[in-house]
């Protein structure tokens, strides 16, 4: 396969990265570029989107074998694309001066996502590493982007520092791994790590690749950047590292994992499901001591990703394909819970306390509403959206023998079930704090009430396509 | 059995249940098109408009969906069959239908809940001031769900309804909830608080074992379908731990001893209505369960674990007796009580027996006219004087001839005084329980003795006696529209205990075909 028909696989991408250039060279030149430019980079990512969802159907490897696009890398393409677009949009509505208005902040958050649909194809352990960083690097200059505020440089820093250690272990997983083998392509290390030839040496690597990639999804015990990275950085920020990062990189997980080793699954789900079930414990009981919302919603996320974690650790098609409907359900779960944190506004700045919703259905029927689906659907409650995420990783894991592991999941969702239930009562139970001042534009409203409505009712009725979807993106990895 | 032309054209059974929310959706539109003043909210001149409006809409629907509901159960329903009937089943995720039919088992609950929410929304016409509107919602959407629990015919699409329906009571509980201030763990915060977020964790947390059952079933038979798999035959030893994980969820649903602690702080913390909704219908979906899934899908186990739940049942009607007779609290007493009738539903189910599994059908819908009432009756005096307490009253009599009366039946109701409906249930539980172990009956008889006692204190405490406090000097009878209510009641509670045939016949056939199922489960596992 020639350079160009491999570079004819990735047209959103060329289109994204050119794009976001040509934007870059406009900016520089343009001092009220900050509008127009994130705009051009929301309809760039709308754009991408439409490509990808559209061009299904494909499956070819490009680059000599480097990257593999199919309809695994297509679904999660499709969500990333589509969730940076909407991180953009939740921007645009921030004050001047808090870093998020100024023109680089759409172009690092497109040229992010570049780094992350790489992540999703990539298929071999150089293509991997190249892919992380490009969107780690990306991440680390927005964590910091607020460059005035101590927190956000200060989160910055700290994501950056820890971001390093993570890459070094996994580079250093990868480079044992390529010893043991002699590949670095995911097909040929497979034929190596059979289920007898696994060698020690090879298996330090892969659970050094699993430390490395546990730590981009933030799962326990390699989370502890994430509640100060959450809590320091702009919260349109963090509305975006809460959403896409983490499918991109449960996805690359996936694939390094199945595709990789199919046949050492022995060795790996035990990591896997411990990691499950610590990210679980964690998420559900540090969350319950929080008063700031996005601390919680940081927690919250990690015990999040423990649950997908159990699909992965099942390591099953069904698992995968259960590990992509959750991921999609709570990429809109955030991105929504993340729109009302944003409607959180007092006279002279935005406050975060989860205090200050206090009696929120007198004061903004509308809002506690829809933050009040959104929670009930975080905790994975019956009828809402997050129910049937935890329905598929849950029933992927029994299936795959894992019982006890679903047995301490359900429980933890119940231990998770009173933190947000927190929320409920403090926004529906208590007295009223002073209303909420409203602001600018209406977008944030929208997007929060468009993700609530997808939780209720709206994936009820569109979790019959959102399965076939997940269950033949899953089918390409095997 | 008329005949109104072909039955399935028509899904009647999605258009009973969703059409509450339908009412729900209509009380929003009402709010969102009222006129607002300037900062967004309602102004009040059209908040009293909405939240008349809102409560007319309810009453509307659920009267509506009550009338709907008998016409389908006079035309189209044919009691004489033991199967499911009025089967609607389309396709929704793979191995995942949605589906919805009922029998014996089950119409009669259907029935008892379009009953009773119009009842509620009667209740709470003029007790609930605040949030009308917000409070016709949620009562709308718990009737949606709780009919779509007694319809469903798929373990998911149960499950959805099942969990779901604790959304809104959690809600109703602690926004409606009484005042009054809670200690728990270092911690001050309004009782109702409390009670909602033990309420909500409590079943929560039983049922979540329920799901891991379910997905293992799925994952063993592909399919969710419920009559399929009350005819698959499961391994004895996993028809042991699915067992425990259905029971997990369906006694603390119902609640048994030891994890009926909720429901006391439950049922005095709810504002009337939901006290009869919490009382008549959702304690009743343990009891469902158990006959839909545990009978017929695990027999053996059903019949291994029938002894534990014998002792657990008669802990529940002697030990929660006693409680009732110390609770100073008129609802907790009542709450108390139920726990105990319970009792009897839950020895009756796993006797095996006809005359077990009837009983405790008839003593399910029995309790849900009597403790309905009764609710109803502690929130008539408690909208006059805004007191739970047994010892602020005394003497109504004097005042209150009517309300005395309507008390006194539902007192010997609750009794289980032949010829009111609590008798039937009770006596046919306890026969069935005599066949399979005498020792049994012989303690649940305690039962009834006991609750004649609390029972009869309550009666004298709250009604006999000099009229001494002042404040009930001037309390008034029950009006026009309390009476309505409660003399509705009486007469079923008084026909049924009179002529329990026509119920017992619709369940007849039914439990005839739960009983061969679960007599060939069980042959199965003796046969090998």
């Amino acid at each position: 396969m020639s350079v160009f028909e491999s570079l004819s696989l990735f047209l959103p991408e060329l289109a994204l990265v050119l794009g976001a250039m040509g934007l870059l060279i406009y900016g520089v030149f343009d001092d009220e570029a900050g509008e127009v430019v994130s705009l051009a980079c929301v309809g760039l990512l709308l754009a991408a989107t439409a490509l990808v969802a559209l061009g299904g159907g494909v499956d070819a490897e490009a680059f000599a074998g480097a990257f593999r696009i199919d309809a695994f890398s297509q679904f999660a393409k499709a969500l990333i694309f589509g969730a940076a677009a909407f991180a953009i949009l939740m921007s645009n509505e921030e004050r001047e001066g808090s870093g998020v208005r100024r023109f680089e902040y759409p172009i690092l958050i497109t040229l992010a996502a570049v780094g992350m649909g790489l992540m999703v194809s990539a298929n071999d352990l150089i293509a991997l590493y190249m892919a992380i960083e490009t969107q780690s690097l990306a991440l680390y200059v927005l964590a910091a982007i607020n460059r005035d505020s101590r927190r956000s440089t200060e989160a910055g820093l700290k994501y950056f520092v820890l971001g390093a250690l993570s890459s070094g272990l996994l580079l250093y997983g990868a480079s044992l791994v390529y010893g043991f083998t002699g590949a670095t392509g995911f097909e040929a290390i497979a034929r190596v790590a059979t289920a007898e030839g696994a060698s020690p040496g090879l298996v330090v690597g892969l659970v050094f690749m699993i430390c490395g990639l546990a730590f981009k999804v933030s799962a326990a015990p390699f989370h502890m950047w994430t509640p100060d990275v959450y809590e320091g950085a702009p919260t349109p920020v963090t509305a975006f590292f809460a959403a896409a990062p983490k499918l991109a990189a449960m996805a690359l997980f996936a694939r390094a994992l199945v595709g990789a080793f199919p046949e050492a699954i022995s060795d790996w789900r035990p990591v896997i499901a411990m990691l499950a079930v610590a990210s679980m414990a964690v998420g559900s009981f540090s969350a319950i001591v929080q008063t700031n919302v996005k601390r919680l919603l940081a927690y919250s996320s990690i015990g999040h990703m423990g649950f997908a974690l159990v699909g992965l650790a099942a390591g099953t098609e069904r698992g995968i394909s259960g590990v992509l409907i959750y991921m999609a359900v709570y990429i809109v779960m955030t991105i929504g819970s993340f729109a009302c944190v944003l409607l959180m506004r007092r006279q002279g700045g935005r406050t975060e306390n989860i205090s200050d919703l206090a009696g929120l259905a007198e004061t903004d029927k509308s809002l506690a509403l829809i933050l009040g689906i959104l929670l009930f659907s975080l905790a994975g409650v019956p009828p809402t959206g997050g129910f049937f995420g935890k329905l598929f990783v849950f029933g992927a894991a029994v299936e795959a023998g894992l019982v006890w592991l679903a047995i301490i999941g359900v429980l933890m969702s119940a231990v998770a079930a009173f933190y947000y239930l927190r929320i409920v009562k403090i926004m529906w139970f208590d007295d009223a704090a002073p209303a909420f001042v409203s602001g600018p534009g209406v977008r944030l409203g929208l997007m929060a009430s468009l993700c609530a409505a997808i939780m209720l009712p709206g994936l009820l009725f569109l979790i019959g396509p959102l399965e076939q979807a997940a269950t033949s993106a899953a089918a390409a990895l095997f | 059995m008329t005949d109104f032309g072909d039955a399935l054209s028509i899904p009647w059974l999605s258009l009973i249940t969703f059409a509450p929310l339908a009412g729900a959706l209509f009380i929003m539109l009402g709010r969102a098109t009222a006129p607002r003043v300037d900062g967004g909210a309602i102004a009040p001149e059209a908040l009293e408009d909405v939240d008349r409006n809102a409560k007319r809409v309810a009453l509307l629907f659920t009267l509506g969906v009550f009338i709907i509901s008998l016409f389908v159960y006079v035309a189209y329903y044919d009691p004489s069959l033991g199967g499911y009937q009025l089967v609607e089943e389309s396709e929704w995720i793979a191995g995942v239908n949605y589906k919805m039919g009922v029998d014996g088992i089950s119409v009669l609950f259907v029935l008892l809940t379009t009953f009773f929410f119009p009842i509620c929304v009667i209740a709470s016409w003029n007790s609930i001031k605040s949030r009308v509107a917000d409070y016709m919602i949620a009562f709308l959407v718990m009737e949606t769900l709780v009919i779509g629990v007694f319809c469903a015919l798929d373990l998911i699409v149960f499950y959805l309804f099942f969990e779901g329906s604790l959304i809104p009571m959690f809600l109703v509980i602690g926004v409606w909830g009484s005042t009054g201030v809670k200690e728990f763990a270092g911690y001050r915060m309004p009782s109702r608080v409390y009670a909602a977020i033990k309420f909500f964790l409590f079943t929560f947390l039983g049922s979540v074992l329920m799901l891991v059952a379910i997905l293992w079933m799925f994952a063993q038979t592909g399919t969710t379908d419920v009559p399929t798999l009350q005819q698959t035959a499961f391994p004895a030893g996993a028809q042991t731990w699915l067992w425990w994980a259905f029971f997990a969820s369906f006694a603390v649903k119902m609640p048994m001893w030891p994890v009926h602690t909720w429901l006391p702080d439950a049922h005095v913390q709810a504002p009337t209505a939901g006290s009869v909704i919490l009382a008549a219908i959702l304690l009743k979906m343990g009891g469902y369960g158990f006959l839909r899934f545990s009978l017929p899908m695990f027999p053996i186990a059903s019949a291994d674990f029938a002894p534990v739940v014998f002792a657990l049942s008669v802990i529940a009607i002697i030990y929660t007796s006693l409680v009732a007779l110390a609770q100073e609290d008129m609802k907790k007493l009542i709450a108390y009580s139920s726990v105990a009738h319970m009792g009897f539903v839950t020895m009756g189910i796993f006797t095996g027996t006809k005359q077990g599994i009837e009983g405790a059908l008839f003593q399910m819908v029995s309790h849900g006219f009597i403790s309905g009432a009764l609710f109803l009756c502690v929130g008539v005096v408690y909208d006059r004087m805004h007191t739970r307490e047994i010892s602020a009253y005394g003497g109504l009599v004097h005042r209150m001839p009517f309300y005395a009366f309507i008390f006194l039946f539902f007192t010997m109701g609750n009794v289980g005084l032949p010829g009111v409906s609590g008798f039937v249930g009770e006596f046919l539980t306890m026969a069935g329980a005599f066949k399979v172990n005498s020792w049994i009956a012989f303690f649940a008889a305690f039962g009834v003795i006991l609750s004649a006692a609390y029972g009869l204190r309550l009666y004298r405490q709250v009604m006999f006696g000099e009229l001494t406090k002042d404040a009930l000097m001037t309390i008034p009878d029950v009006d026009a529209r309390e009476l309505s209510m409660l003399a509705v009641l009486m007469l079923f509670a008084l026909y049924l205990g009179v002529y329990p045939h026509p119920a017992l016949s619709v369940f007849s056939p039914s439990v005839d075909l739960l009983m061969n199922t679960y007599d060939a489960g069980r042959l199965i596992a003796s046969g090998g």
